[in-house]
């Protein structure tokens, strides 16, 4: 494949970010075109619809579905309230009745003489919906949502859990060394703390205790953060979990070290409030972690596209082993299929990497940066 | 267009990673196929729009073959010259996570089960399955639902004449959800009633204002009835209509095919179901993909007197997006139990986890390509239970017996999946078809699936099942002719024993075999071997294969069989390491035990 190798992951000063929030149904819009936003300002509100109760007229009251529609003291569109009788059957010359109620409060959807149902539908519970990011609405769309724009900067990781959260940006002490428990302290709390190496699960666990907003360090170790858990992440798509904490991991698992380019744009951004969002989606619909740090100043350039042509010279890291995580600059772009130690013929790329080794890698697995 | 005279085809897959493009031409009489092209699909951000993907890997084709398939932006079709464009072009999708499907029925067992092999034929992946008595309350289904949202809906369930009431409940769940499809906020939830054609007024009466509902005949009208077919035929047309109109850039690549786009995996069903009635045999395909497995299979049966095509869709057991769900389900000890040199766990579950969140990258190492060798076996082994559980006979009906049958009792239900009598077995996707070796795919296929009997096996050389399947819509022969002659890889036959003796180095097969190029072939093959014997494309074996008492292959145990052994790229794999398999449990001896087996079948030892 011509252009088999993986665009880098976004990681840069200066972006327009343009983040859509979209409500799950229709509903309204609270703010308009050029309003400001903060990350807490509810920008959208909708109501879900409530849950639907079932009452099983035709068997409560012991007769046909048929007969149902007779029995009724209630109407379709009707408000009722807990308790309240909505069929009643009498028989035995009138001295007995029975009588269905209402479980709860809501109103009558439908009434069916074919199963002898009645439906009531609860209020509606309402939805709202944040700005998530710092920012200048430029564009509402109609009962949906809008559009939020701001010039940021932007560091997209590879997996993450947890879900949308603010805070400052905050670099470890020491942030060659892994997290330990230890190095989680109250100061932390309300924060997005780095570090350039990885978190242990009980570190996690620590920060999340601490009411750490989140946590942005290179990698973990799979086991700790299955433990964590409590289950098995099967498939990667993440950002529901209830761990407290939301984190963003930007190279994998595994002992491995944060990209310079990453770790420097980070450290720029100390004590800068930002937005963090652990969710990812590795499938159709791709959506990667990501920390986002509005800018004050207006005059950011335009967003940078990841992507682009592999050529001799690219800034490439390897994503896969033997060298993962190393960085290094492309030599050569051998046009033909070549074999590689599994057996397998594919398309290679030479590099020297930083390191100063010269390696034959395949295209698929690397990535610009 | 006078299909006949068509000898150019231009023909695309979309797949949830990649964009496959063939060209396929008649040359000197014959349909070859003469080059692929493949690139990254481009439904997602920043490209939206499936069409990029496609005109890329369009160019690619056009760069190896030398043909002119584009002008400019536009593919040429219909064909301008001799070697400028092509006579039809067609293209099937897999792309923005397939078609994904909700299905209900009464009872769990028969009418549910029945609609969910009417959604699995049709192409979908169905995210769950709803019935009256499959253990939830109410408020759980309808939460699953609101979950899930579905691109569709396939309500069935009650015979002709039977229950109402149960359709009209499960409609009024539905109506509770009050789910929209994932594409599309405005749009109305496609549902499709395949249920008592009496109940279907009071469904439209309770859920027709707020769903596009759609009738048509029953799935089951009777119990002892499956009447898939209409069912199947309106998911197609659902599926054009509504899902694939709102995924991006699938308007316009509908106005460039020469005919409707078809699901990917319908498309490989239908190449499945053509080999097989044209070999008149049992065949079992699987197309193990990034994210799902599905399996497809034709199995005879004996009691309704014809095949029956059956297909599932393991939708969390694939290689790269879904290879953690394999590691979640089959357990670390069942992936390491397959790799032949030492790993501690952490090492192995942290690579899993890499290639998870790194789908696209592939093993660089022999050490890697080991472990990923090894989980497939895992997918492949999880896929096939799944499979088993679904190709089933109906359930629930009656079956008149005679004296004779009454003391042989057998169940409804039972899975069509009969090893023993399986004749071809077909492997697809990047695992097995991109394998470094085809003796490494054949090894797979064997460990994964654990054929029984005599089994011929074949992969497809660069996965274009799906390409064959739409082409033999339009054009069987030029479909038949490229399938046979440039898409599958015959690998040879596998002689399985079953069975299992008590100690290693016992005799458990003999076999008495003359080559058609004049060798003969009189050996014994103890338990716990397994043998590659030299059998070229082309060549036969014939002759007699006598198990000892412990061991079957093919007429029960102990009982010499006369077969006639095809060869294959790979050769005769003659495995009698036992079935069902053993492993040593001690680690040590395991990973020799595998060495062994990798050093038997020509493959390098990895210490």
């Amino acid at each position: 494949m011509g252009t088999a190798y993986t665009p880098g992951l976004t990681v840069t000063p200066n972006a327009i970010v343009r983040k859509t929030r979209k409500l799950p149904i229709k509903g309204t819009v609270l703010v308009t075109e050029g309003d400001r936003v903060e990350p807490h300002t509810v920008v959208a509100r909708a109501d879900l619809p409530g849950d639907l109760d079932q009452v099983k007229v035709a068997h409560v009251l012991g007769i046909n579905p048929g007969e149902v529609p007779q029995r009724l003291l209630i109407e379709l569109g009707e408000h009722v309230v807990e308790g309240q009788v909505i069929a009643r059957t009498k028989y035995f010359f009138g001295l007995l009745k029975s009588e269905a109620k209402a479980p709860t409060e809501g109103t009558i959807e439908y009434i069916s003489d074919v199963s002898g149902n009645v439906g009531i539908r609860h209020a509606p519970r309402p939805v709202e919906l944040t700005a998530y990011v710092r920012g200048a609405v430029i564009k509402v769309i109609p009962e949906e949502g809008v559009v939020i724009e701001t010039p940021a900067a932007v560091v997209q990781g590879i997996f993450g859990i947890g879900g949308e959260r603010e805070g400052a940006i905050r670099v470890m002490p020491d942030p060659d060394r892994t997290i330990e428990p230890g190095d989680i302290n109250g100061e932390l709390a309300g924060k997005i703390i780095v570090a350039r190496r990885l978190i242990t699960g009980e570190a996690l666990k620590e920060a999340a205790r601490a009411g750490v907003a989140g946590v942005v360090v290179a990698g973990i170790i799979d086991k700790e953060l299955v433990d964590l858990l409590g289950y098995e992440i099967g498939v990667a798509i993440t950002g529901d979990e209830a761990v407290g904490v939301t984190l963003v991991l930007t190279e994998g698992f595994g002992e491995i070290q944060m990209a310079q380019k990453t770790f420097d744009l980070l450290a720029s951004l100390e004590g800068q409030e930002g937005s963090i969002n652990g969710a990812t989606q590795i499938r159709a619909g791709v959506i990667r972690p990501e920390v986002i740090v509005p800018r004050r100043d207006s005059a950011a350039a335009a967003v940078a596209e990841a992507g682009g042509e592999l050529k001799i010279g690219s800034h490439i890291r390897v994503i896969r082993e033997p060298h993962f995580g190393e960085l290094g600059s492309v030599t050569a772009l051998p046009p033909k299929l070549v074999e590689i130690e599994t057996g397998a013929k594919v398309r290679t790329l030479r590099a020297t990497l930083d390191s100063g080794t010269e390696a034959v890698i395949p295209r698929a697995n690397v990535e610009l940066v | 267009m006078d299909i006949e005279k068509t000898d150019s085809f231009l023909i695309t897959d979309c797949g949830s990673t990649t964009t496959k493009a063939i060209l396929i031409l008649k040359t000197e009489g014959s349909y070859r196929l003469i080059g692929r092209g493949e690139a990254p699909t481009t439904v997602e951000a920043p490209f939206d729009d499936v069409t990029v993907g496609v005109i890329t890997a369009v160019t690619e084709l056009q760069e190896l073959t030398g043909r002119t398939l584009l002008d400019g932006d536009k593919i040429i079709c219909p064909k301008r010259g001799p070697n400028e464009g092509v006579d039809l072009f067609l293209s099937t999708s897999s792309a923005g996570g397939g078609l994904q499907m909700c299905v209900a029925g009464v009872i769990k067992a028969m009418t549910a089960e029945s609609a969910e092999r009417a959604a699995l034929g049709a192409g979908a992946i169905v995210i769950d399955v709803l019935a009256v008595d499959d253990g939830r309350k109410e408020y759980e289904r309808i939460e699953r639902i609101r979950h899930l949202r579905p691109d569709m809906f396939l309500l069935a369930g009650g015979t002709d004449g039977g229950t109402k009431t149960h359709l009209v409940d499960l409609a009024s769940t539905l109506l509770a959800a009050d789910t929209k499809p994932r594409f599309g906020i405005g749009f109305e939830l496609p549902v499709i009633y395949a249920g008592n054609v009496d109940a279907r007024k009071g469904v439209h009466d309770l859920i027709g204002e707020k769903m596009a509902v759609r009738d048509v005949p029953n799935i089951r009208p009777r119990l002892e009835q499956e009447n898939l077919g209409p069912a199947r035929e309106a998911i197609h047309d659902v599926f054009l209509e509504h899902v694939m109109q709102q995924a991006p850039g699938y308007g316009k690549l509908m106005s460039w095919v020469s005919g409707e786009i078809m699901p990917t995996p319908m498309a490989v069903g239908r190449a499945v179901q053509t080999f097989a009635r044209e070999e008149e045999a049992n065949v079992l395909a699987v197309d193990i993909g990034g994210a799902t497995t599905d399996i497809f299979s034709v199995f005879g049966d004996a009691r309704a007197g014809t095949s029956v095509f059956n297909r599932t869709v393991s939708a969390n057991y694939g290689m790269s997006y879904s290879i953690c769900n394999v590691l979640k389900e089959t357990g670390i000890a069942n992936v390491s139990k397959w790799v032949p040199f030492q790993i501690d766990e952490p090492k192995l579950r942290n690579t899993l986890r890499n290639k998870m969140i790194r789908p696209t990258t592939i093993p660089s190492s022999r050490a890697d390509l080991l472990i990923e060798q090894a989980i497939a076996r895992e997918a492949l082994r999880l896929s096939l239970e799944h499979h088993r559980l679904l190709a089933v006979g109906l359930k629930g009906i009656q079956q008149q017996r005679s004296v004779s049958d009454a003391f042989a009792q057998t169940d409804t239900g039972e899975t069509l999946v009969d090893m023993m009598a399986l004749d071809w077995m077909i492997g697809s996707g990047g695992v097995l078809s991109h394998a470094p070796s085809r003796t490494q795919a054949a090894w797979m296929m064997i460990d994964g699936f654990q054929p029984e009997g005599i089994t011929k096996l074949a992969v497809d050389s660069i996965f274009m099942m799906p390409q064959i399947g739409i082409l033999s819509e339009l054009h069987p022969a030029a479909a038949g002719e490229v399938f046979r002659r440039d898409c599958l890889i015959e690998l040879g036959t596998a002689v399985t024993a079953v069975g299992n003796a008590k100690k290693e180095g016992t005799p458990a097969i003999r076999l008495d075999l003359t080559t058609s190029d004049g060798r003969t072939i009189a050996e014994t093959v103890h338990y716990g071997e397994i043998r590659l014997i030299e059998l070229k494309l082309g060549q036969t074996a014939t002759g007699t294969i006598d198990p000892t008492r412990r061991f079957n292959v093919g007429h029960g145990p102990g009982r010499a069989v006369e077969v006639e052994l095809h060869g294959g790229d790979v050769g005769l794999i003659v495995d009698c390491r036992g079935v069902p398999r053993q492993l040593p449990e001690d680690d040590d001896a395991r990973r020799t035990k595998l060495n062994e087996w990798a050093e038997a079948l020509g493959l390098q030892r990895v210490e």
